[in-house]
């Protein structure tokens, strides 16, 4: 294979931006359906990590790889259960729940997850999109897992849904004032159960994705935070779930930056490289925001905007 | 259970033993009065999960070795940071278990930690994995040991040099240090052995191990055309599976990480703790001195190579036999000058020629020519 | 961000003493508070002998081990303190903001880069000046480091109107990148090879231990942080001014109090407590600021300023018995052979139980003052 030079930097960050996100995607996903419910979930790392042993173990005992991913997404949606259940009760802080749950999902993950360390588990099938060209790099760039592609079509789902469906707009409702939602028959409690559930279980489909296919292998270290910081992206992405897709997929090229600048031999000062992602993020989020006015599109219960 | 109440260190251990022996811990200690007489307990202290397919598995191997042998009682701890967290398990290890003999096994433990307990604890022997010890400066029940595992670098690089097609090969290293820029170094230097041509690309990824970015690592090496790839990372699991997944031969370190890539795996630099362990315990057995500055390579058992796999072709095979027969022969030398590093400079003078246990070596500074990388 | 303030607790200092009732409720609420947490701890360990007993152990045996590991002798106690004395502060740094309804999640940033500028500014000192001028010098180097780090995330919030959340957590990944950038950059001393750090503090300039007892001095700068910010919270004006803007930022700008003086004051001290535990970090236990300095403190401190409900007091048991059972991981490893993801799993039990025992505040009638007041 020949090298691509100086060319490899951009390329390096496209190939990122979706080999990368896809776990930003889903989780990030997911969070912003709970959060326009009015509940926010900080602990979906936990959930994520404990997705992607749940979606390895089972890939290896079955062979099955979507049997994994499947497995994952149940558990996930028993975390979710969990904390949406124990957060309807008064006096209850969403955000501490979310924290402990954090530290139980990733307990229980590493506790069970010993005997899978060894193991090797089939991986996801990616879909190869680049045999236009000649070059392997971007052959390589363009094998497209299908979560990514899953991820990106459910975000264009998501944003249309909650613009036009009975479903998005009874979560708009509970999600801005409690009590109108009651008055309009919704029990709240329930719908943010539910929403919280199915954050959780695509929460866990991002740790899928981790240990199922990229970087593809379960260990105590297979997250560097990606379920927390996939939080923070949602109120980066005002709840919008195509802004979600586009915070992950910055997010992502961002952190392939590091590692292709000292491929063609930038070499000097890395840790700041590597830090680029989260400067970025930073950066955007102060020239974005305003003192005067409220966080546009933020649900009017959620305790996290008042 | 007996409670427990400030007391000397004596009485306080035979309580602890004792109760915990009561309430049914600890039968191994106690199997066989023969066992008990030579009982000795040795701690490990490793820094990440011992099962990491690197660093930790490969020290975790080495106390295997050393729990099948009589008399022995091992007592283990993984994921142990190296904060005030590693000073008290290993009191807490000599002062619950009894252990008379520890083993902190990751670098950082040295200074300050293992050096504050040794002091406090002048009746334990404390052995530290990466060479820091020094005679006259620490105390004589602490020491270290270390393996030439440069060697075994040189030796991946030998057959990444005949199955490299693009005389590109890459390194996914952690931090620039020097133990770390020698085994570059060597990869490169074993390369070139076989093909001047050939130039090693580094990526340092700032951590020991940090799962994504030695993904991305990997796949900026192979975009950039390597086609041959090792590490410095304490789990390379990552790098193997990946750089197999693009097609690129690797060559593994720490451990055997054949299984996760059987076609593509070279070979690889594995550490043999479990030789240096024996040697330990035996001599704690016994009652003689434990060494304080033991260090071995290739032909001394402490570093050891991972069976050839087979995309090491017949040709490549009998250099790396011949250049293995040279160094356990003890005649062979990595780093015989000239070497230019990659910035122009000498970093081995024409005539000088260090061998494996050169102090030199030790503080190893640059990248020699031929590496594209920088060490800051 | 505003978090669900319970109702400002009445305290015989922001009371009239002399006034009886008040003295009745304060105890009730104190009774009310006691009983609520001991249930809670009691259900959690109930829930996680269940998992125990499911994964084949015997809950009886783990309960002792944690008891002798945590408290069960004068090292256990000793050994818990020291993991418990670098929370407290850490723990603060999220527990001050909170009285304001903001959630800080980045105290992690500034430890790390406190640890690093008090490092940098004992640098020029060591070897002039007296230990009793360095370590006060680096005390606030540190505190001043970590409180405009976090009081950045203040200002940023108020004048920009940027959430602190996520704010301070990308901040504490870059502080991280910062801080090896130092450590293996400019700051490097060229003579720690292998573990990049800054040049070792000497001996003599090192915190050492409190007198008596194998546990620095941090966890005494910790109570008294703890303390002081008490008092700060509950009988100055600038805290009950915090009360009431944390309880309706709206109401309180009306009222004509100080939000962004309030919010960047808190902030910045907050910041402050968390650059201290950096600088204790460096000057008690590592020597040198090193990539150790990263150990979770600051994460962890976010457990136990919640579990407190972001009561300056309360941190100092919560952060003793996380401390405690922190402690005891390590023998329940060795003697157990479980993993050591049964603390995290003990702990995320035992949290999620307590946090969601706080929806029974109010709920039980043997509590409510008024009931005390008449029977009395």
């Amino acid at each position: 294979m020949e090298g691509i030079g100086i060319w490899g930097v951009p390329l390096a960050i496209f190939a990122g931006a979706i080999r990368v996100s896809t776990p930003f995607i889903f989780v990030s996903l997911g969070e912003s359906i709970t959060e326009r419910s009015g509940r926010i979930n900080l602990g979906l790392e936990g959930t994520l990590v404990f997705g992607a042993m749940t979606a390895y173990a089972i890939a290896v005992m079955s062979g099955s790889p979507w049997l994994g991913v499947l497995a994952a997404m149940a558990t996930g949606a028993v975390f979710g259960l969990i904390h949406g259940w124990i957060c309807k009760f008064p006096k209850v802080n969403d955000i501490a729940i979310g924290i402990a749950m954090m530290q139980f999902g990733l307990g229980l993950a590493f506790f069970l997850g010993k005997p899978f360390i060894q193991p090797v588990a089939p991986h996801l099938p990616s879909i190869a999109l680049g045999g236009w060209s000649d070059l392997p790099q971007i052959q390589s760039a363009l094998n497209i897992n299908v979560l990514f592609i899953i991820g990106a079509l459910l975000a264009v789902a998501l944003w249309w849904a909650f613009k036009n469906t009975r479903i998005g707009l009874i979560l708009r409702v509970v999600g801005d004032s409690s009590d109108a939602a009651r008055a309009m028959g919704l029990n709240p409690d329930t719908v943010r159960l539910l929403a919280t559930a199915v954050g959780g279980s695509l929460a866990a489909v991002g740790g899928a994705y981790l240990s199922l296919y990229y970087p593809g292998s379960w260990n105590e270290g297979i997250s560097s935070g990606q379920g927390l910081m996939a939080v923070a992206l949602v109120i980066f992405a005002r709840w919008n779930p195509i802004g979600c897709f586009l915070a992950a997929l910055l997010f992502g090229g961002a952190g392939a930056l590091g590692p292709a600048l000292q491929s063609v031999g930038v070499t000097q000062g890395y840790y700041l490289f590597y830090a680029a992602p989260y400067v970025l993020t930073l950066v955007i989020l102060v020239a974005t925001s305003s003192p005067t006015r409220s966080l546009g599109g933020a649900p009017g219960t959620l305790s996290i905007t008042k | 259970m007996t409670k427990l109440l400030p007391m000397n260190r004596r009485s306080f251990l035979q309580t602890t033993v004792s109760g915990a022996a009561a309430i049914g811990f600890a039968p191994s200690l106690f199997s066989t009065p023969a066992a008990a007489q030579a009982a000795l307990t040795v701690g490990f202290i490793y820094v990440g999960p011992k099962d990491d397919y690197g660093y930790n598995q490969a020290h975790a191997e080495g106390a295997a070795v050393i729990k099948a042998m009589s008399g022995v009682t091992v007592v283990e701890e993984e994921n142990v940071p190296e904060t005030v967290d590693v000073q008290k398990t290993m009191e807490s290890m000599i002062n619950l278990d009894g252990a008379s003999l520890v083993f902190p096994t990751s670098f950082g433990y040295f200074d300050p930690h293992m050096l504050a307990m040794a002091e406090k604890y002048p009746d334990v022997q404390f052995r530290h994995c990466g060479g820091l010890w020094q005679e006259g400066k620490n105390p004589m029940n602490t020491g270290s040991y270390f393996g030439y595992i440069g060697q075994g670098q040189y030796l991946n690089g030998i057959t990444a040099g005949y199955a490299s097609k693009s005389k590109k090969i890459g390194f996914v290293a952690a931090k620039p240090i020097p133990q770390v820029l020698q085994n570059i170094n060597s990869f490169l230097l074993g390369a070139r052995s076989v093909d001047p041509a050939i130039t090693c690309q580094v990526i340092f990824t700032g951590e020991w191990s940090l799962a994504v970015k030695e993904a991305e690592a990997t796949n900026a090496l192979i975009d950039q055309g390597a086609d041959v790839i090792t590490c410095h990372v304490d789990s390379p699991k990552v790098v193997v599976e990946t750089a197999a997944g693009r097609g690129a031969f690797v060559c593994g370190y720490h451990a055997n990480q054949s299984p996760l890539a059987p076609d593509k795996y070279l070979t690889g630099a594995e550490w043999a703790w479990g030789n240096v362990y024996t040697k330990f315990v035996t001599e704690a057995q016994a009652g003689t001195p434990l060494g304080n500055f033991v260090r071995g390579g290739l032909k001394d058992g402490f570093v050891k190579m991972s069976p050839l796999g087979p995309g090491v072709s017949e040709e490549a095979r009998k250099t790396f036999d011949a250049t293995l027969a040279e160094m356990m022969a003890g005649s062979f030398s990595v780093f015989k000058g000239p070497i230019k590093d990659n910035k122009g400079g000498d970093a081995v003078t024409a005539g000088q020629t260090l061998a494996e246990d050169a102090i030199e070596l030790e503080s190893m500074a640059y990248l020699v020519e031929g590496v594209v990388g920088s060490t800051s | 961000m505003t978090i669900e303030m319970n109702t400002p607790t009445l305290s015989p200092v922001s009371v009239d003493a002399r006034s009886f009732s008040s003295v009745l409720e304060w105890l009730a609420r104190r009774a009310e508070s006691v009983a609520i947490s001991l249930g809670a701890i009691l259900a959690g360990l109930a829930l996680f002998s269940i998992f125990i007993t499911v994964v084949g152990k015997s809950p009886i045996d783990l309960f002792k081990l944690m008891y002798t590991g945590g408290f069960g002798s004068w090292f256990s106690i000793q050994n818990s303190l020291s993991r418990a004395a670098p929370l407290l502060l850490t723990a603060l740094c999220v527990a001050l903001p909170a009285r304001l309804g903001l959630v800080i999640i980045g105290g992690e940033g500034a430890v790390v880069l406190g640890g690093v500028a008090a490092a940098a500014a004992a640098l020029p000192l060591t070897g002039l000046v007296s230990p009793i001028i360095v370590l006060p010098v680096m005390a606030i180097a540190g505190m001043i480091m970590g409180g405009l780090w976090i009081g950045m995330a203040g200002v940023l919030r108020h004048y920009r109107g940027v959430n602190e959340t996520i704010a301070s957590l990308l901040m504490a990944y870059i502080a991280i990148a910062l801080m090896n950038h130092f450590i293996e950059g400019p700051l490097r001393d060229p003579a720690s090879l292998n573990k990049p750090s800054t040049a070792p503090l000497p001996a003599d300039y090192m915190l050492g231990s409190i007198p008596g007892m194998d546990v620095n001095w941090g966890l005494v700068i910790g109570i008294v942080a703890c303390i002081v910010s008490w008092i700060l919270i509950e009988a100055t004006s600038f805290g009950f001014a915090a009360r009431i803007a944390g309880g309706n930022v709206r109401a309180a700008q009306i009222q004509g109090l100080p939000v962004g003086r309030l919010i960047v004051g808190f902030t910045a001290l907050a910041g402050s407590f968390a650059g201290l535990a950096g600088m204790v970090e460096v000057a008690a236990v590592q020597g040198s600021a090193n990539a150790s300095l990263a150990a979770g403190y600051g994460y962890t401190g976010i457990l136990v300023a919640f579990l407190a409900r972001h009561n300056p007091l309360a941190i100092i048991p919560v952060a003793i018995l996380l401390g405690g059972i922190d402690a005891s991981g390590g023998l329940i490893q060795r003697r157990l052979g479980l993993p050591d993801a049964t603390v995290l799993v003990l702990q995320g039990t035992l949290f999620v139980v307590i946090l969601f025992c706080e929806t029974f505040y109010g709920r039980f009638k043997i509590f409510n003052p008024d009931l005390w007041k008449r029977s009395a």
